[in-house]
C-alpha cells in the first residue's frame, strides 16, 4: 500500500483529499496543515509519496513547494506531488531541477476534483513517474520564439502528452498510432533536445525540462 | 496663537501686543541680520556700476565703454555665480520662514542628480533657481534699507527712553530736531514719546517680518506645485484604499468561497463514483458535478481579475507571465535587468495597465502577437506593450486607454501611446520608482 503525507492548510480541502486518497487504496500516514509539520511528517513516517498545496501557512507563499525540494535534497527519489493554486512555469520548473529529476508532479488544484485522473497522476508519480499539468503544458506550446522550434508538430504533441506523465503506450492509444511510432518519436525528440542516450527515464524528464524552461 | 494661523492674520489680531508675535517677528529680524548682511554688501557691490549709470542717466550722461564693461561683468556674476548662492540661502530661509509661520514651505526644487556637473545643470534650468535668484536680490538691496530704517527708529526710541537719564548725567546738552533737553525734566515728554513709539515699533516689526516672509513665501514656495501635491495625493490615497478593499474581498473569496466550492467539487466527484452508471441518479449528478467544475472556473477567474495571487506572491515578471499565458495570443514577456520590485501600489498599476493593455490588443487591434518588455530607466518603471496590429489607437474612443491613463496618473506616472494607421500600435507606461 502507498504511503501518503499530505500537507494542505485548508481543512475542508485536507479531509477531502485525505477521502479520495483513502479510498482508492492509498493510506494516508499524516496530514499537516503547514510545511514545518510536512517535515517533520515525512521525517516520521517515511512515505511513499508526499502530496502538498505550494501556498501554506505562515507566508501564503510558496513554504509548500520549498518544503519539497529541500524534501527531495535529502531524498532525491522521494515521490511528490503539489498542487498550484494558479500556472507558474518557475514552480514546476524548481520541482522538476529539484531531486533526481523523476517522481515529480504539478497539478492545479482545480485538478483534484476530476479524481480519477487526480488518482492516476499520484499512481504515475509514485511509481517514479512525472506528471505536468495539462494547462501548464498547453501554455508552454503556445509560447512565441519556442526554442523547441525544432520539433514537427507531432513530436510537439508527444513532448506534451510525455510531459503530463503519459507511457508510450497511452501516447500511443491516444494518438492512435503504434508503440513503435510513438517510441520513433521520443527519439528524434531526444536526439533534437541533444540530449545523448542515458538511462532512458532520465531523459525522458530532461526532454520534459527542456520543454518547461523553453 | 493657534498654530495654524498666518502671520498676517496673527498681525490683525487685537491681543498681538500681547502674544508672541512681536517676539516672533523680532527672532525673525534679527535672524536675518548675519544673513542679509553680507548678502547686501556683495549684491551693493555688484549693483553699484549699474546704479551709477541709472543716476548719471538724468543728467544725458549715457554710461561709457569702461562703465559698460563693468555693467555688464557684474551682470555675469550675479547671474553666473548668484544661483550658486541662492539654493542654499533659499534653503535656509525656509527654514526660517518657520519662526513667524507654521505653514510648511516646501521646496519647489524637484530632486536633481548628485553628481555636481549634472546637478548645476539640472537647477539652471529651473524656474525655481531664478526666484530664488531674485529672493537673494530683494534680500541684498530691499532688506538692509528697510532694515537699517527701522534700526534708526529703535534707536531713537532707545534715546528717547533713556533721555531722562542722560540729561542728569550728561555734561553737554542733548539736541533733538529743535528741541534742546537740558534737565530730566524737560526729557520727561520724550520719555512718553518713546514709550508710545513702543507699541508702534512692535507692530512695525510685525509688518517688515510679515512682509519679508510673504515674500519668501512668494518667491521660495511650490507656485502651483502645492495645491496639485494636495490633489495628487489624495487620489493616490483613493487608489489605495480601493486597492485595500479588492485586496481584502480577494482574500475573502479565496479563504471562504474557493475554498468550500472546491471541497463540494470534490464530493460530488467522490459520490460520482459511488453511482452505477446505469441508474437515475448518475445523469444529474454527473451534471452537477460538471456545473460546480464551471462555477469553480469562474470563481477563480473572478479571483483572479480582482488582484492575481502570483503578483502577491511572485511580483510582476512572473505575474506579467501568468498574464501571457492566459492571453488568447502569443505574448512575449521580456523582463530587462535591474528591474526592482516597486512598491505594491505601483507594482498593482503597471500590472493593471498590461492586463488593460493586452485585453485592448486581443478586443481591438487584430494583432497576431504581442510583447510586453519590463525595464527600469533611472527612476521610473517602464512597461511597454507593443502589437503587430493594424494600429489606429484612440484614446477618444473609449477603448479604455482613458481609464488607464488616469490611473498611472494617480500613482504619478504617464502613459504614452504610438498608434499609427496600419500598426503597430505601442503603449509604454512609465512609473516613478525609487530604489
Amino acid at each position: 500500500m502507498t504511503r501518503v503525507v499530505i500537507a494542505e492548510d485548508g481543512l475542508l480541502l485536507r479531509e477531502g483529499l485525505t477521502g479520495v486518497l483513502a479510498r482508492f487504496g492509498f493510506e494516508v500516514v499524516a496530514a499537516v496543515g503547514d510545511a514545518e509539520a510536512l517535515i517533520a511528517a515525512v521525517a516520521e513516517h517515511a512515505p511513499d509519496l508526499v502530496l502538498t498545496d505550494i501556498r501554506m501557512p505562515p507566508g501564503f507563499r510558496d513554504e509548500g513547494l520549498r518544503a519539497a525540494v529541500t524534501l527531495r535534497r535529502a531524498r532525491p527519489r522521494l515521490p511528490v506531488v503539489v498542487l498550484s493554486q494558479y500556472v507558474q512555469d518557475e514552480y514546476a520548473a524548481a520541482l522538476l531541477d529539484s531531486g533526481s529529476g523523476a517522481g515529480v508532479g504539478y497539478l492545479l488544484k482545480d485538478r483534484v476534483v476530476d479524481v480519477q485522473d487526480f488518482v492516476a497522476a499520484l499512481r504515475t508519480v509514485a511509481s517514479g513517474g512525472t506528471v505536468v499539468d495539462p494547462e501548464v503544458v498547453r501554455r508552454l506550446l503556445r509560447r512565441p520564439k519556442d526554442p523547441l522550434a525544432a520539433l514537427s508538430s507531432r513530436e510537439r504533441e508527444v513532448l506534451a502528452l510525455v510531459a503530463e506523465g503519459h507511457s508510450n503506450s497511452a501516447i500511443a492509444a491516444r494518438l492512435f498510432v503504434t508503440e513503435a511510432a510513438v517510441g520513433k518519436h521520443v527519439g528524434n525528440i531526444l536526439a533534437k533536445l541533444d540530449l545523448p542516450p542515458a538511462e532512458d527515464t532520465n531523459r525522458r524528464v530532461l526532454a520534459v525540462l527542456a520543454f518547461l524552461r523553453a | 496663537m493657534p498654530i495654524d494661523q498666518a502671520p498676517l492674520r496673527a498681525l490683525l489680531s487685537r491681543r498681538y501686543l500681547v502674544s508672541a508675535g512681536p517676539w516672533r517677528a523680532f527672532a525673525y529680524i534679527l535672524t536675518a541680520l548675519p544673513i542679509a548682511a553680507p548678502i547686501g554688501a556683495v549684491t551693493a557691490l555688484l549693483a553699484l556700476p549699474w546704479v551709477t549709470a541709472l543716476a548719471r542717466l538724468p543728467d544725458g550722461i549715457l554710461p561709457d565703454g569702461g562703465m559698460l564693461v563693468f555693467m555688464f561683468v557684474s551682470l555675469v556674476l550675479f547671474a553666473g555665480f548668484g544661483p550658486l548662492v541662492a539654493i542654499p540661502l533659499a534653503t535656509v530661509e525656509r527654514a526660517r520662514i518657520g519662526l513667524i509661520d507654521p505653514r510648511p514651505l516646501p521646496s519647489p526644487h524637484p530632486p536633481a542628480p548628485t553628481r555636481p556637473l549634472a546637478w548645476i545643470r539640472a537647477r539652471y534650468a529651473e524656474t525655481a533657481t531664478w526666484r530664488a535668484l531674485l529672493y537673494a536680490a530683494f534680500l541684498g538691496l530691499v532688506v538692509p534699507a528697510t532694515y537699517g530704517a527701522f534700526g534708526l527708529l529703535v534707536l531713537i526710541d532707545v534715546a528717547f527712553l533713556t533721555s531722562p537719564f542722560v540729561a542728569g548725567t550728561a555734561t553737554a546738552d542733548m539736541t533733538v530736531g529743535s528741541f534742546t533737553v537740558r534737565s530730566p525734566g524737560q526729557a520727561i515728554p520724550f520719555t512718553l514719546l518713546g514709550m508710545l513709539l513702543i507699541p508702534v515699533l512692535g507692530y512695525l516689526s510685525g509688518l517688515i517680518a510679515t512682509g519679508q516672509a510673504a515674500t519668501a513665501r512668494a518667491l521660495l514656495g511650490d507656485r502651483a506645485g502645492a495645491a496639485l501635491r494636495e490633489v495628487a495625493q489624495s487620489r493616490a490615497r483613493l487608489v489605495d484604499a480601493f486597492d485595500l478593499e479588492r485586496r481584502r474581498i480577494e482574500r475573502d473569496l479565496h479563504d471562504g468561497a474557493q475554498h468550500r466550492l472546491t471541497s463540494l467539487t470534490l464530493q460530488l466527484g467522490l459520490a460520482r463514483l459511488d453511482v452505477p452508471e446505469d441508474s437515475p441518479a448518475a445523469g444529474p449528478l454527473a451534471q452537477a458535478h460538471d456545473q460546480a467544475k464551471e462555477l469553480m472556473v469562474v470563481l477563480r477567474d473572478l479571483i483572479y481579475g480582482i488582484r492575481p495571487q502570483a503578483l502577491t506572491d511572485l511580483g510582476l515578471p512572473a505575474a506579467l507571465r501568468e498574464l501571457a499565458g492566459r492571453s488568447p495570443l502569443p505574448v512575449a514577456v521580456s523582463v530587462a535587468d535591474g528591474v526592482i520590485r516597486p512598491s505594491e501600489q505601483v507594482e498593482g498599476t503597471a500590472y493593471f495597465a498590461a492586463s488593460e493593455a493586452l485585453a485592448n490588443v486581443v478586443k481591438h487591434a487584430g494583432a497576431g502577437r504581442a510583447d510586453i518588455l519590463l525595464a527600469r530607466a533611472g527612476e521610473a518603471l517602464v512597461l511597454e506593450i507593443r502589437d503587430d496590429g493594424r494600429g489606429g489607437a484612440d484614446p477618444a474612443g473609449g477603448t479604455g486607454l482613458t481609464g488607464l491613463a488616469d490611473r498611472v496618473a494617480a500613482v504619478g506616472g504617464r502613459l504614452l501611446l504610438a498608434s499609427p494607421e496600419g500598426g503597430p500600435t505601442l503603449v509604454r507606461v512609465e512609473l516613478p520608482c525609487r530604489a
